[in-house]
């Protein structure tokens, strides 16, 4: 209700964000022995895959995604579909040349 | 009607904005005031008086093309000159006008809010327009002289000129910060603030193209914004980011230049789009004929207006896949626009056309903007802008749509609503006076420049052939003839500030949206309760169209 | 009917913590896109120079840089657990993970320092003679690296200063159990902060 403008959030256990942590810890600690593997063309691919899942994890679990209202995931799928579409057609020029 | 509130009339005894008196008097009341209201007046000061520093050197350049070779300067000053009226004209007046001028008086208003969510950060916003214009007069006075590149600031030149490109880059950084926030904050006042009745459809259209164009100010403006400190950190640090001297890719600087300028033309024309939209109706007396097709359109065109920015490039040596590609896309772009312009001629068809001074100048965008949308579409073909790049045919092209049409759009908020911000009439006849002046003036100023540049005139030449001297002579006294227009058109302004027939009424023209149900001038808190919508905001209800439309 | 002087208000300031919120992450937006761009050019670039940069990236430490993602993932840990401690009305406990959160900030701009340093004896800094003198892949490589990782710590600077006002701001009060939206708004730029950084790393430091 937008009287309601007071948010009284579901406060998350300390816990979830530790595990959250250590995921991260994780996936950086995988990144970083993937990149040792030499697997040519997909290096770049591997690389933002897990960025993307990492950031994710940030975005979703520590800046409470999750929790937030339809709009807000429509908004950030909105920005980030901005800077997708402006890197696919800018390869549509250079990938070509 | 569309509004069934309780208490909307005022006692009559609340002082307007113009005279609440509020933390500070004088002259801070204004600059330190977060009332969306004031803040939209400090604005019109402020842009109006760029908008005139912008007229004046597109007169100066055009007095020193009436005829070829050197007329009043040489050729180095001419560049100054059309880089500085390309900066101002585009970063001081036409991408904040509608927005920040019209779109922070009224946007609260139209959706029945007391203010925009974030009123600081808005009288923020205005702060930054203000350093921004000082640093563009910065570049013109410090030692080096005005940039002289064009506003595009194609790399390399605008990393080897000795001119203040610093300063014109730090400017257009700081106005490019202030219409992110302005965006920012028109977003959430769009989620957050409607009155409780007024569904996303029940939103009037102008409502619509200013939440389209805050999202392209939000998300395309960083774009330049990185471009262009690139660039600054290129000229002080020689970097070697795009200088092909190290290594760096002059065209990349092209296309990130472009994905923001490209939207920002979107920008500049949805609000113009939204006044359009605003107006007809209500000279029209008739209901907007497909009031959800206009909405989504102007989501359409802040859409694919990011997709198309390539077709800015395609003489400088682009993958044939890529210009095809662009190509392809800018056709695309086009549709949505077209869409409302069927849209509005539809809702003109068996109206009773009133030609009030705003419906004059909308049913001139109409044509003015059909005409530079028409020579855009032409110039997405490749095999056509092969030939007319960088060509008179251009200008044309962009000042129909910019002028004549947001200009023109502009100039139709002002006789629309300044009556209703300041509780004064001006002369209207006087006003018709000017329109056609401005009119005639106008066509004479640009048309020519679609025929030169056709037939070969290139375009930031300060010199030509003398086979274009006719179509510049006419041109130049076209200009002549605008500003006469536009003197005229200030000048009824002006006095109808201080002398013209004062207005309490509240419903000027016959609108149906809800700044004609509030007092005139609006009083500081907009309204003395929320109002509740029930209606669409364009229901006429003396034509059966409009009961069809209910129906739908 | 409120009299006029109830309504008279010098601001229209009313307290909407998702509207805020929303605020916040459109001006979030603004910055991604901000570095976005930078990252639009470096694909590019790492697109058309693809061996000059693989030979560049050896430059970097991957080491210093894979310890500076662990502080910063950290630091987004620390940030995300403050707020849960304002939640719970726990003032001091959430005025300790602020603190930790700029210390492992200072911790990470630190790291940058030496970094940079030593990049910089050898001679790799913009418009350093030694750097024009190598093909242009690697000038590109390091005139992105020195931009991209010199704007972010910019931002990581202030982000040190929000969060110390936020630590003031909880001690006085200001920030409470009931009303912590610019905590929770300085977290989330921190937040980003970090996000940018994830994907800084693999980018320069883990080219192979």
């Amino acid at each position: 209700m937008k009287e309601n403008n007071v948010q009284v959030e579901h406060s998350h256990g300390y816990g979830i964000y530790i595990l959250v942590w250590l995921g991260l810890l994780a996936l950086t600690a995988l990144t970083v022995a993937v990149a040792g593997l030499d697997i040519g063309r997909f290096t770049v691919a591997t690389a933002i895959i897990i960025a993307c899942a990492k950031s994710y994890l940030v975005l979703t679990i520590f800046m409470h995604l999750r929790s937030e209202s339809k709009t807000f995931r429509v908004f950030v799928f909105v920005a980030l579909l901005f800077l997708v579409i402006s890197f696919i057609l800018l390869f549509a020029d250079y990938s070509f040349k | 009607m569309i509004t069934d509130s309780v208490a909307l009339e005022t006692n009559g005894h609340e002082p307007s904005y113009l005279e609440y008196k509020g933390k500070h008097k004088g002259i801070l009341g204004w600059i330190l005031s977060t009332d969306h209201k004031r803040i939209g007046i400090l604005y019109m000061c402020s842009v109006l008086t760029f908008f005139a520093m912008g007229v004046v050197f597109g007169f100066l350049m055009r007095l020193e093309l009436i005829a070829p070779g050197k007329t009043i300067v040489n050729a180095e000053t001419y560049n100054k000159f059309f880089t500085l009226h390309g900066v101002i004209m585009i970063f001081l007046f036409i991408i904040p006008a509608i927005p920040a001028i019209f779109g922070n008086f009224f946007l609260p208003i139209l959706i029945g809010a007391k203010d925009v969510a974030f009123p600081r950060l808005n009288l923020f916003s205005w702060y930054l327009y203000i350093t921004g214009g000082l640093l563009a007069l910065m570049s013109i006075v410090m030692p080096g002289g005005p940039a002289d590149t064009g506003w595009t600031f194609y790399i390399p030149y605008s990393v080897r000129t000795d001119t203040n490109v610093i300063y014109a880059l730090m400017a257009a950084f700081v106005l490019g910060f202030s219409s992110i926030l302005t965006g920012l904050n028109f977003i959430t006042t769009v989620h957050r603030l409607r009155a409780p009745s007024m569904g996303w459809f029940k939103m009037p259209l102008s409502v619509w193209s200013f939440y389209a164009t805050a999202w392209v100010q939000v998300l395309a403006t960083p774009i330049i914004g990185i471009t262009l400190l690139l660039v600054v950190i290129e000229r002080v640090l020689h970097v070697g980011i795009f200088d092909p001297a190290l290594g760096g890719d002059p065209v990349l600087y092209q296309h990130m230049f472009w994905i923001y300028s490209h939207p920002a033309v979107y920008i500049m024309i949805l609000p113009g789009m939204g006044i359009v939209s605003e107006i007809i109706p209500v000279f029209a007396h008739r209901t907007i004929f497909g009031y959800k097709f206009i909405a989504f359109s102007s989501i359409a065109i802040a859409l694919f207006g990011s997709l198309v920015w390539a077709h800015h490039m395609f003489t400088v040596g682009m993958s044939d896949a890529g210009e095809f590609i662009f190509s392809l896309l800018t056709m695309v772009v086009a549709i949505p626009s077209a869409i409302k312009v069927f849209n509005w001629t539809a809702t003109l068809y068996k109206g009773s056309i009133e030609l009030a001074p705003p419906m004059l100048y909308i049913l001139a965008f109409i044509f003015l903007f059909s005409i530079g949308g028409l020579t855009g579409v032409m110039q997405g073909v490749i095999a056509i802008d092969i030939q007319v790049h960088n060509t008179s045919f251009i200008v044309g092209h962009f000042h129909y749509v910019m002028f004549g049409g947001t200009g023109f759009a502009f100039f139709a908020a002002l006789h629309y609503w300044l009556p209703k911000m300041f509780g004064r009439m001006y002369n209207i006849k006087r006003a018709k006076v000017a329109f056609w002046i401005i009119f005639t003036g106008f066509n004479v100023l640009y048309f020519p420049m679609l025929i030169m540049g056709w037939l070969g005139m290139p375009r930031r030449y300060y010199d030509y052939l003398p086979q274009f001297h006719p179509y510049h002579f006419i041109s130049t006294i076209g200009s002549w003839i605008l500003i006469i227009g536009l003197i005229i058109m200030f000048t009824n302004f002006v006095i109808s500030l201080r002398r013209g027939e004062k207005i309490t009424k509240k419903n000027l023209w016959g609108g149906e949206t809800l700044e004609w149900q509030i007092d005139t001038p609006p009083t500081f808190e907009n309204f003395a309760e929320i109002p509740v919508v029930e209606d669409y905001p364009y229901v006429y209800k003396d034509n059966e169209i409009a009961v069809e439309e209910e129906k739908v | 009917m409120t009299t006029q002087a109830q309504v008279h208000s010098t601001e229209h300031v009313h307290r909407d913590d998702v509207g805020a919120r929303l605020g916040m992450w459109l001006f979030l937006f603004t910055e991604l896109i901000l570095f976005g761009g930078m990252f639009l050019v470096y694909s590019v670039y790492r697109f058309t120079h693809q061996a000059e940069f693989h030979i560049a990236a050896k430059e970097l430490n991957t080491l210093v840089g894979t310890f500076n993602t662990m502080v910063l993932l950290t630091s987004s840990m620390t940030m995300a657990l403050s707020i849960v401690a304002i939640q719970r009305n726990n003032k001091r406990l959430s005025m300790f993970f602020q603190f930790l959160t700029i210390l492992l900030a200072v911790f990470f701009l630190v790291n940058k320092f030496f970094e940079w340093s030593a990049e910089i004896h050898h001679g790799i800094y913009p418009g350093s003679e030694t750097l024009l003198n190598e093909k242009s892949g690697k000038i590109l490589f390091f005139g992105l690296y020195y931009v991209m990782t010199g704007l972010h710590g910019l931002h990581v600077i202030v982000g040190i200063i929000l969060i110390s006002v936020m630590m003031r701001f909880t001690s006085k009060g200001v920030v409470k159990h009931d009303d912590y939206i610019k905590l929770e708004n300085t977290g989330l730029y921190w937040h980003l902060v970090d996000i940018i950084w994830i994907f800084l790393f693999p980018l320069f430091y883990l080219i192979t």
